[in-house]
């Protein structure tokens, strides 16, 4: 996904002369021809990610289309307060380009981990938050989002989906349809999502946006009155939307996610998926032990 | 020079009676420095606010908000009977500036360390669009204590925004917390081309306004008292968020007579 987001990036300069990118002393290699081609529309901002943020949001003031870039611990929870106020309360849009969302950098250890970022966006009113699955489908979300006049936060993983599908920017998309349950699977949650459940009689949602919630397409596909909630950041975030979604109407709620401690281990992510069951057999036996139960 | 604003003290101070909210002392410190902005120095248009052609001002130690209304309002930006009104449910004026409600306000301001960083945004923002105008943003001293502010000092220097002047209103509310020492100094050591001046004389704070380095961001530490032109106001803590008695409201309006 990294290297897709400078790709569309760079596209997107080309052809829109708004676009103006701030790195937080990350993807600057990357970015090598985009600092050649347009010297005056990026920049290196350093180490400081709460000026950079404010920074972002006066150009932003003046016309311009901010892309914040870090990871995400240093622009989400590092400057929560500048997203809070420079941005959302002050009606200003933008992007937060993320990378290493939740414990992708498991080696790093916790300080570069991030499974709090969407919560902690979702307490700032107007703020957007999308989670791509894969490449093809940042790039269509991205194109879609950048510029609508609203902070927009784009949380990128190492990982990928293996399938691409045609996702749209607010819109959950229905995978598959079934009885015993409606299974919600957010961002690269779809694929052993899809593999834990390919024969369950469940209906698969795949959300990647997140904020604003699309609770129109979980309310139609409310199968059985039962909904699984896969999250790959931390476990239940996302409940009160569903709540909100279904309203009065009386259902069951599981939440296979992050659990809410410190991931204190290292290695690699799949690792730590292993050990919190956020693999298919894990979903599979949740999801099972939930539609038998 | 003392008495040639009083007007507009009145209307601050007796603008708290409304709501008995707003931090009195915050607006008189920077007042006579707003005030020599916008008449002297600041391209603005009251009946077209968001005119390109504006130079940009920043009021980052927003609790100091009643300074700018009264300012605003005396430039036609929107009538002053709305000053009396201020902190009300509905009124367009609060305790800090919001620039979704108020023509004339550039940046929505209250936590303290924000308008430095955006005003760094908005100076390459111009620099980018090639429209050759200024920003000028007001911190204050206590504002110094915050990293946010230190972060944006750096990388306006690093990028040699020449068309920003910070003003730093040193009327040494920090004191009693943390002792910022020579503020000009500095700015001087993080590449900025800084000066001092009176903060309450309106001949030495335009002549600093309207200085500006070729290379370098500008700052201007204004050495100012807090409370400015109500005697028992001045260097006074206790007055720092309060409002008059009705009593001490007909002293103090006597005073500014």
């Amino acid at each position: 996904m990294r290297k897709q987001f400078i790709s569309t990036t760079q596209d997107l300069m080309a052809k829109d002369e708004r676009l103006v990118v701030l790195l937080g002393d990350i993807g600057v290699f990357g970015f090598r021809n985009a600092f050649e081609q347009f010297p005056q529309r990026i920049y290196n901002i350093g180490i400081c990610e709460q000026a950079m943020t404010g920074m972002a949001a006066g150009l932003s003031k003046e016309g311009l289309v901010p892309v914040v870039h870090s990871i995400a611990p240093f622009v989400v929870e590092r400057c929560l307060e500048q997203l809070k106020v420079d941005f959302c309360y002050q009606k200003l849009g933008g992007n937060i380009v993320s990378v290493g969302g939740s414990y992708d950098y498991a080696a790093l250890g916790c300080t570069h981990h991030c499974p709090g970022d969407v919560a902690l966006l979702k307490s700032l009113p107007g703020a957007e938050i999308v989670l791509p699955g894969t490449p093809q489908e940042y790039d269509r979300l991205f194109r879609a989002a950048y510029a609508n006049g609203r902070l927009t936060y784009f949380r990128l993983s190492e990982r990928s989906n293996a399938q691409s599908f045609e996702v749209e920017f607010g819109r959950a998309k229905i995978i598959k349809q079934g009885a015993r349950a409606t299974v919600v699977a957010v961002g690269t949650a779809l694929a052993p999502t899809l593999t834990a459940t390919q024969d369950l009689d469940v209906t698969v949602l795949y959300y990647t946006t997140i904020a604003p919630f699309d609770g129109e397409t979980l309310r139609q596909n409310n199968a059985g009155g039962k909904i699984v909630l896969v999250e790959p950041f931390y476990t239940g975030t996302l409940a009160a939307d569903i709540h909100v979604a279904i309203g009065s109407t009386a259902v069951a709620l599981e939440t296979i996610g992050v659990p809410h401690r410190f991931l204190t281990n290292y290695g690699h992510a799949e690792e730590h998926d292993e050990a919190i069951g956020l693999t298919a057999a894990g979903i599979r036996q949740r999801v099972q032990g939930f539609i038998h139960g | 020079m003392h008495s040639q604003l009083n007007h507009l003290r009145r209307q601050v101070v007796a603008a708290t009676m409304a709501t008995k909210e707003g931090h009195i002392p915050s607006a008189l410190s920077i007042l006579d420095i707003v005030w020599t902005l916008y008449d002297r120095v600041l391209r603005h248009d009251p009946k077209n606010p968001k005119d390109d052609g504006r130079d940009r001002f920043i009021l980052s130690k927003g609790h100091g908000s009643l300074a700018l209304y009264t300012v605003l309002a005396e430039r036609g930006f929107f009538l002053g009977e709305e000053i009396t009104r201020f902190s009300t449910l509905q009124s367009r004026l609060g305790g800090h500036p919001d620039h979704n409600k108020v023509p004339g306000v550039e940046a929505s301001t209250g936590s303290l360390g924000h308008g430095l960083p955006f005003g760094v945004g908005v100076a390459l923002a111009l620099r980018i669009r090639k429209v050759n105008r200024r920003v000028f943003v007001l911190v204050g001293d206590g504002e110094c204590n915050e990293g946010s502010v230190w972060e944006a000092v750096l990388l306006a220097a690093h990028h040699r925004l020449a068309n920003l002047t910070c003003i730093v209103d040193y009327n040494h509310s920090t004191d009693r917390a943390l002792n910022m020492g020579d503020i000009a100094a500095k700015f001087a050591a993080f590449g900025w081309a800084a000066t001092t001046v009176h903060g309450h004389d309106h001949a030495a704070i335009e002549s600093a306004l309207r200085a500006s380095d070729l290379q370098k961001p500008s700052v201007i530490v204004a050495d100012t008292i807090k409370g400015f032109g109500v005697k028992q106001m001045e260097h006074n803590p206790a007055w720092h968020h309060r409002s008059p008695t009705p009593e001490e409201l007909a002293s103090i309006l006597k005073e500014l007579a």
